[in-house]
């Protein structure tokens, strides 16, 4: 790779030990895939956060890099932690993990990387404009901000992403170049789209579709998607097809840039209708779990919740997960008030996926294709797959 | 045999091969306490990858397998050098935090568990039999 003397002195150590090991950790990586050199980056994610998936291991290595003197040369953000970093009592978490989840973000922190744990950043202050080179772990924060903000970063783990972050480079291969950006493959759907749910079992029937090919796909026959349902559509077709870029003419910035691929895959109503049942598990009656935001809510998803639950005692265990941020604002309006009144619970930093729960509950009502798949591979949990004030309903009856 | 490939990091080590045809997943697929491939159905489930120069086509799974290396090595439990077919992000970002020499691009199908084999990573160069 061709460097340039500030990264090659980077890479000799004259910013420190933090940050030779992060350009080494970019160098190597350009290296396996083929990068000339490297871009500046803007933003950074950072992926790795709960102490659950990171371990004590994970813990170490982060703990050594903020000995080492490393720094964010960017703004940089968190994925959702184990926990409500503030009020992690009640969400059943023990304070062992919550010692180490703590150790996790104070190194972070020593690091200048903003901890809120987010896994959508490009709701809370980290959104990069259209063009800009990035450096993002977070499947479905990778895939929005390639598709939906036109903004450019491969799919980084918890490590690379925090070497961009301390050099503010990564390797020029991948989606940061034009050539792989351009759609391989036709999208025709033909089917009414509206509810979050029906863009989550889009994107699954896409994974199943292109059966594990890793081409980038222009979705046409889609004529409204609002962010929410964008946001869902991400989560899902990230999950199920690994997808992290696609283009939709009329709703995302770069669909215009490209004419259709000739090779064309249709999706009917009756394949969406299927992929939504198949996410569905559980009998009504064993839902004990019920949870909203996957990924994150908007302030919109939760001034609406805060609409549905006035006034009204939900009869089992609601999770209304979010970017501390927006709670902050939902405090701020009374949404936290009206929510907590009726029993259910706001909860900042973590989500159903990420928090150690499992095995705690038996089944999980959600409007999320993504939080259903992690529930049942990696939770144990059955799941009821519903739209979004179904979901609510479900939690009050 | 000399084998010569690819430098994924730097430093010179030398063991007994442990060699599999399967891609291995560091995360949830070796236990970090102890080195041993615990993956269901793999090749090397039940065995040590402790001290062995460990070679294997690729590797797969969670980002976070990285920090297993880490951990593994920190506890001295870790390979003393591993070969690839094609390295990925996960085993390539371990070996470098681990410190863990790493070369890729060679033959592997020529490679047998049991051989003596030396790799320097800064050459890229995997050679069999007494030194």
């Amino acid at each position: 790779m061709k460097l340039t003397p500030e990264e090659q002195a980077m890479l000799d150590g004259a910013a420190g030990w933090s940050t030779r090991k992060a350009m080494e950790i970019l160098v190597t990586l350009g290296t396996i895939y083929g990068a000339e050199r490297m871009v500046e980056v803007t933003s950074v994610q950072v992926a790795g956060v709960s102490y659950d998936n990171l371990g004590e291991a994970g813990l170490a290595f982060l703990a050594e890099m903020a000995e080492g003197g490393g720094r964010a040369r960017v703004l940089t953000t968190l994925n959702p932690a184990g926990m409500d970093v503030e009020d992690w009592r009640p969400l059943g978490i023990d304070a062992t993990f919550a010692a180490n989840q703590q150790r996790v973000l104070e190194a972070f922190a020593r690091m200048g990387v903003v901890t809120t744990c987010s896994c959508t950043p490009y709701l809370v202050g980290n959104l990069p404009r259209y063009g800009e080179h990035i450096a993002w772990a977070e499947s479905s924060a990778v895939c929005y901000a390639n598709s939906v903000l036109g903004a450019r970063t491969n799919r980084e783990g918890g490590p690379s992403a925090l070497a961009a972050a301390l050099t503010g480079r990564t390797p020029a291969y991948g989606y940061h170049l034009d050539e792989n950006r351009r759609p391989e493959v036709t999208v025709q759907v033909n089917a009414r789209l509206e509810e979050n749910t029906d863009f989550g079992a889009l994107g699954k029937v896409i994974g199943a579709k292109l059966e594990g090919r890793k081409v980038v796909p222009t979705i046409v026959g889609v004529e409204r998607a609002s962010l929410e349902n964008l946001k869902s559509f991400c989560a899902s077709i990230a999950t199920y097809a690994g997808a992290a870029l696609f283009h939709m003419p009329g709703i995302t910035p770069e669909a215009e840039r490209f004419s259709c691929p000739a090779e064309t895959v249709a999706v009917s109503q009756d394949e969406i209708d299927a992929a939504a049942r198949s996410l569905s598990d559980a009998e009504p009656g064993e839902v004990d779990l019920v949870s909203l935001g996957c990924p994150h809510l908007s302030l919109r998803e939760v001034a609406r919740i805060a609409e549905l639950l006035e006034g009204k005692q939900v009869t089992k265990e609601f999770w209304i997960t979010t970017a501390r941020p927006t709670k902050q604002i939902a405090d701020m309006m009374g949404y936290t008030q009206i929510i907590e009144a009726a029993g259910a619970r706001i909860v900042a930093d973590t989500c159903c996926v990420v928090a150690p729960i499992r095995g705690r509950f038996t089944a999980l009502a959600t409007d999320s294709a993504k939080a259903c798949y992690y529930a049942r591979a990696k939770n144990r949990f059955k799941t009821l797959f519903m739209p979004f004030d179904e979901v609510v309903a479900e939690a009050l009856r | 045999m000399k084998l010569v490939g690819r430098k994924i990091y730097s430093g010179q080590a030398e063991g007994e091969a442990l060699v599999t045809s399967m891609a291995i997943s560091f995360f949830g697929g070796v236990d970090p306490e102890t080195g041993v491939v615990v993956e269901h159905g793999h090749e090397l489930e039940g065995q040590s990858i402790s001290g062995r120069v460990l070679v294997f086509p690729t590797g797969k799974g969670s980002t976070v397998g990285s920090y297993t290396l880490y951990r593994l090595k920190r506890a001295g439990l870790a390979p003393v050098a591993i070969v690839n077919a094609e390295c990925e992000t996960i085993t390539a970002v371990g070996c470098i935090i681990a410190e863990i020499p790493c070369v890729d691009r060679v033959p592997i199908e020529r490679l047998r568990t049991g051989m003596h084999v030396r790799v320097d990573g800064e050459r890229g160069v995997v050679e069999t039999g007494a030194s």
